[in-house]
């Protein structure tokens, strides 16, 4: 059996929380105070997911932008996260930009989006 | 000179927020002056997620947070102007700004709100022997480079600090390809949210060294190396503890410190220890209808609560605008603390001036665990929550309610204590 450790990070409380498991399924949740935590406990050994921020360069601003932020528009796994920013480096966005412009589709075949956070005349 | 009813200083989340409240409260002679080229503050370079969970209960960016409140402030043509330095404010509210545009101006305000914000400590208050090389960035700093100009300062990292910018900052320059070799914090405890430890330090591998400081700075030109080492309980180096680092960069991230050189100037009594204006329930400071609230009155890690701050002051600032809101009320209890809360804000309060509930937000002083904070009204405990933990990098808050206050008409004492059991 395997043990693994983890802050749940729900809310402040950060209650560290012990997840028992056999091959790739959860036995047993442990040190978490509400259910919350053990959702996320749940999710966070079988599937853990992230949003990914960043920035990316723009051209033809308006008002001298260099870089318009930008997000994967849900969660993706974690573990794609590196193959994400890979994939956004050398983007080049004309402006003008509005938050939520998709940016590139299917980044990195992640099959989500990336979208502006910002606007950018 | 020119008249405004209310005008606002800074046009960060703050300045925005208590704009808006004002003007829904039924102002509509706004003013809100800021220096920089764009509406947002600080938001503007916070473009990673997690903000206003709890006021539109989903994941925003900074930036998009920001947009929230300008598109509210357009909306509602509320007049701001931006590229506009606030150089100075008199007792009589005179407000005195310049711009390129329009060189010096002054305005005659009758109700103010501070919403300056807050700047990083700086490496000259910190005491690290060496060189002053080039490679030395304030967190902040290496933010706005990264996010904003697209530049990377570094590719081998040390971080002193464990304040949330730093935080953020490891896991940005980890994605833009860069090492981050450590983080060292002085205290026994990290200053940053538990959600960025978790997400920017642990999911990168990246160690946090409690009680350990930088000891070193080594390089000519540019940073070559850092030593870190070990602190006592009197956060003084313990010697054979060092630990050498390659390293082209050190990103200080070891604080922030509201911005008060404007408040300080007019004769605004500051806090000694959360740095900013001391206000009473209605966000007042000792001068009557200057008004404060985010960054500038006290350090706040979530923006959620800058907003709901500043509606409070920007509302209260429309009531003193339109003489609903008097100064001489007579009754200013102070919130008493008994050693658990560093501090509060407000530090006074009216009850006969409080709607239907007040928020009382502080900060404890070191982690605690398996505590309750209790309210007393003239020593009758009206309030008990339990707290598992609590830490200083977390700000706290507890609801008074107008019934608690209804039950104590003659109130002449309020104590906000951590106490255990
Ligand atoms: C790096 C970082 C990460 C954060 N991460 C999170 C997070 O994940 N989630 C979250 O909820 N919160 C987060 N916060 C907290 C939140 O963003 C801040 O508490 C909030 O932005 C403070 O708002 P403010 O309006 O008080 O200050 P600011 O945003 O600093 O705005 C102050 C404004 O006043 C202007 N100003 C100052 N002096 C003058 C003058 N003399 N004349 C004219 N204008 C002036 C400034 O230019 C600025 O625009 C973070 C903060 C930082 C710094
Ligand atoms: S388990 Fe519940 S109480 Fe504990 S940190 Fe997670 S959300 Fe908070």
């Amino acid at each position: 059996m395997e043990t693994r450790n983890l802050t749940c990070i729900r809310c402040p409380l950060g209650c560290q929380i012990e997840v028992k498991m056999e091959g790739k399924e959860v036995v047993s949740v442990t040190g978490n105070t509400c259910r919350r935590g053990d959702i996320y406990a749940r999710k966070e050994v079988t599937n853990p997911t992230r949003i990914v921020t960043s920035s990316v360069r723009v051209s033809g601003s308006r008002t001298g932008a260099v870089m318009v932020s930008c997000k994967t528009a849900a969660d993706i796994p974690k573990a794609r996260v590196m193959d994400v920013v890979k994939d956004i480096k050398d983007l080049v966005i004309p402006c003008p930009v509005a938050i939520g412009d998709v940016l590139k589709q299917d980044v990195a075949g992640t099959g989500v989006d990336l979208v502006a956070t910002r606007n950018v005349e | 000179m020119e008249t405004y009813n209310v005008v606002i200083i800074g046009g960060g989340p703050a300045g925005l927020a208590a704009a808006v409240s004002a003007y829904d409260a039924g102002e509509h002679s706004i003013l809100v002056l800021e220096r920089d080229t764009q509406l947002g503050g600080i938001l503007n370079q916070c473009i990673h997620n997690g903000f206003g969970l709890h006021t539109f209960q989903e994941e925003l960016t900074g930036p998009e947070y920001a947009q929230r409140f300008i598109d509210r402030l357009i909306e509602r043509k509320i007049e701001y102007r931006l590229n506009t330095m606030v150089l100075d404010i008199t007792r009589e509210k005179v407000v005195t700004a310049c711009s390129r545009a329009d060189g010096v101006t002054r305005i005659q305000a009758k109700a103010i709100v501070l919403a300056m914000g807050c700047r990083e400590r700086s490496r000259g208050s910190l005491n690290i022997p060496g060189f002053r090389p080039a490679g030395v960035f304030s967190a902040g700093t290496a933010q706005r480079l990264v996010n904003m100009e697209g530049y990377l300062p570094g590719r081998r990292v040390v971080i002193l600090g464990s304040g949330d910018i730093g935080l953020i900052m490891a896991r940005r320059m980890t994605l833009e390809g860069a090492k981050v070799l450590v983080c060292a914090e002085i205290m026994p405890y990290s200053g940053g949210l538990k959600r960025n430890i978790v997400q920017c330090l642990d999911d990168f591998g990246i160690p946090l060294k409690l009680s350990h400081t930088v000891v070193d700075i080594e390089g000519k030109d540019r940073v070559t190396g850092v030593t870190i080492a070990r602190v006592d309980s009197h956060m003084k180096p313990i010697p054979g503890t060092e630990e050498h680092y390659d390293c082209d960069t050190l990103l200080l991230s070891v604080g922030l410190l509201p911005e008060n050189e404007l408040s300080r100037g007019m004769g605004v009594e500051l806090s000694p220890v959360h740095k900013g204006p001391v206000v009473n329930e209605s966000l007042m400071t000792n001068i009557p209808g200057v008004f404060a609230a985010g960054n500038v009155l006290h350090v706040h890690d979530l923006v959620d609560y800058v907003s709901e701050e500043a509606e409070t002051a920007g509302r209260q600032a429309a009531a003193y605008a339109a003489g609903s809101l008097t100064d001489e009320t007579g009754r200013e209890i102070p919130i008493e603390t008994g050693g658990g809360p560093r501090y509060t804000v407000p530090e006074t309060l009216d009850p006969a001036r409080i709607g239907d509930q007040l928020t009382i937000r502080f900060r404890v002083g070191s982690v605690m665990k398996d505590r309750r904070v209790n309210v007393y009204l003239d020593g009758d405990r009206v309030l008990s929550r339990p707290r598992r933990v609590m830490a200083p990098g977390e700000m706290e808050e507890v609801l008074l309610t107008r019934k608690m206050l209804d039950g104590h008409p003659d109130l002449k004492s309020i104590a906000i204590k951590v106490e255990e059991g």
